[in-house]
């Protein structure tokens, strides 16, 4: 079975991928104005101050919306979740569900879930499963 | 200033066949419909000095047409770029910047002849780091991912979901241009095979061979051509994330809002004004977003409100009379084809024609709730 797509780092994202390369999803948050924000970038998309910080966050997370693709990209066995989980800090990411068989009825919309780590060539991939 | 009621478009045209073209390539799609046009309104190509397209560069389009031109617009946002062609004509023409525009599409959807390859999704850019490593193949799997939470927040049924699909394809019963014109039940599109949960085989697209082409004058020099003059009443345009899963609410278009309020602003209408309607329809959920999002009905009640058929053939607001993206034709950058049956309404000459249609609004998606772009067109002089 041909490989996953791995992620490629910009430089602007170098942090977030070496933050789960650790094992840890790392956000960034506006001095300014406080809040997260996601896909990483140099300055707030809210205020545009550059004075913005990599955070540590908590990983958990909930599923905010989905659907079940039924024509698999390569290294993947359909039927699989496309998912997009809204983080306790704000930000919404796309990503997969782990650890629990994709389904609808297994999907509810709004179930809590907590972030892990898959490897992806060279990267490590932010997935999520139901939080424990 | 605005430029309501100051265009016209004169000529408008298809491609001559629709559907599966091996026989032709993009670029000649593009060609073949401007030609049916400029036949269309019988103008002079020498006098057309504006081209505007997407998918080619409008530089390959006037070489190719032989065309020398002093405006250029090579707008590309996906669908709805042919209504932000629209705007920007109308504008550059109300300002003279040039005396006649051409605006054409040509995709070789299906045959895939002559085009290049799909760019944009890979590498380091930000959806090749944060969308495409979670296994997405292409639109169908991205574009309806806020379809479980608009049910969920709104009560929307599978059942209702598929009654969009079902109307439409009464619709293309009545075009014998449609790709697809036999009748079927909402049993037959939740029997279809599933593309991406929720989204059966026919609540999404077709994907075809064709174009179409535009051309636009001043409202005072459209008496220069035999066709009835369709005025440009109202535009609009906006863009919200190239990133699905960015988008800042998954059941309301930001995008839509946006261009379609500016629409309406311009041309001093409210949607209960309007007499025909086309919403870009590359998956079912899309004319449910749209009636909402443009003002027809209020949140959350689109779903019932084409279950109880207010769009379907005799109904309050003809919708997508075309049989639309679902099932006369979708070729890529489907835009084109919806503002193609709005001139054909307005003009009353559509193969569905609508009885008295006097304002028509055509509503064009690009990209996955990337873009938007809105066209209101009237037969009545201002």
């Amino acid at each position: 079975m041909p490989d996953r797509l791995a992620p490629e780092a910009s430089p602007e994202t170098q942090p977030f991928w070496d933050g789960c390369a650790a094992g840890q999803l790392r956000l960034q948050r506006c001095s300014s104005c406080d809040a997260f924000y996601f896909p990483p970038r140099p300055f707030c998309p809210t205020c545009l101050s550059g004075e913005v910080v990599w955070e540590t966050v908590s990983g958990r997370a909930r599923l905010h919306t989905y659907l079940i693709n039924h024509r698999a990209a390569p290294g993947f066995e359909a039927p699989y979740a496309i998912a997009v989980v809204q983080l306790e800090e704000g930000p919404r990411m796309m990503t997969n569900i782990v650890g629990i068989e994709n389904t609808p009825e297994n999907l509810v919309l709004d179930m809590a879930l907590q972030v892990t780590f898959e490897p992806r060539g060279e990267m490590m991939l932010p997935v999520f499963e139901p939080a424990r | 200033m605005t430029v309501r009621h100051q265009v016209a478009i004169v000529g408008a045209a298809e491609t001559t066949e629709l559907g599966n073209i091996p026989g032709m390539s993009a670029i000649e799609l593009h060609a073949d419909a401007a030609l049916n046009a400029i036949t269309d309104c019988g103008i002079d190509p020498a006098r057309i000095d504006g081209v505007a397209c997407a998918g080619q560069s409008p530089v390959a389009v006037a070489q190719y047409l032989g065309i020398t031109p002093r405006w250029l617009d090579g707008t590309s946002v996906g669908g709805c770029s042919f209504m932000l062609h629209v705007r920007h004509a109308a504008a550059a023409l109300a300002a003279d910047m040039c005396d006649t525009v051409l605006i054409t599409h040509g995709e070789s959807g299906r045959s895939r002849v002559g085009v290049g390859g799909f760019g944009g999704f890979g590498g380091a850019t930000l959806q090749g780091q944060f969308e495409a490593p979670y296994g997405p193949t292409g639109p169908p799997t991205m574009f309806p991912m806020g379809v479980l939470r608009y049910m969920k927040d709104f009560g929307l049924t599978h059942e209702q979901l598929a009654m969009v699909a079902v109307v439409q394809r009464e619709w293309a019963g009545r075009n014998p241009r449609s790709m697809m014109r036999d009748p079927i039940a909402v049993e037959d599109v939740l029997a279809s095979r599933m593309i991406a949960y929720p989204m059966h085989l026919l609540e999404c697209c077709l994907v075809t061979d064709g174009g179409g082409a535009l051309i636009l004058t001043r409202a005072d020099r459209a008496g220069d051509f035999p066709t009835p003059p369709v005025y440009v009443l109202g535009t609009g345009e906006s863009s919200e994330t190239p990133m699905v899963s960015q988008m800042e609410d998954f059941t309301t278009s930001k995008a839509f809002r946006v261009s379609g309020a500016q629409a309406f602003s311009e041309a001093g209408i409210s949607p209960s004004d309007v007499d025909h309607l086309m919403i870009y329809d590359a998956f079912a959920h899309l004319p449910i977003y749209g009636l909402e999002d443009l003002g027809f009905v209020g949140r959350g009640e689109a779903g019932a409100f084409i279950e109880e058929g207010n769009t379907r053939p005799g109904g309050r607001l003809p919708l997508n009379t075309n049989g639309g993206g679902l099932s006369y034709t979708h070729t890529g950058m489907y835009g084109m084809f919806a503002l193609q049956e709005a001139v054909r309404q307005v003009r009353g000459t559509a193969p569905a024609q609508v009885p008295g249609v006097e304002i028509s609004v055509a509503h064009g998606v690009g990209g996955m709730f990337a873009a938007a772009g809105t066209v209101i067109l009237t037969n009545q002089p201002g």
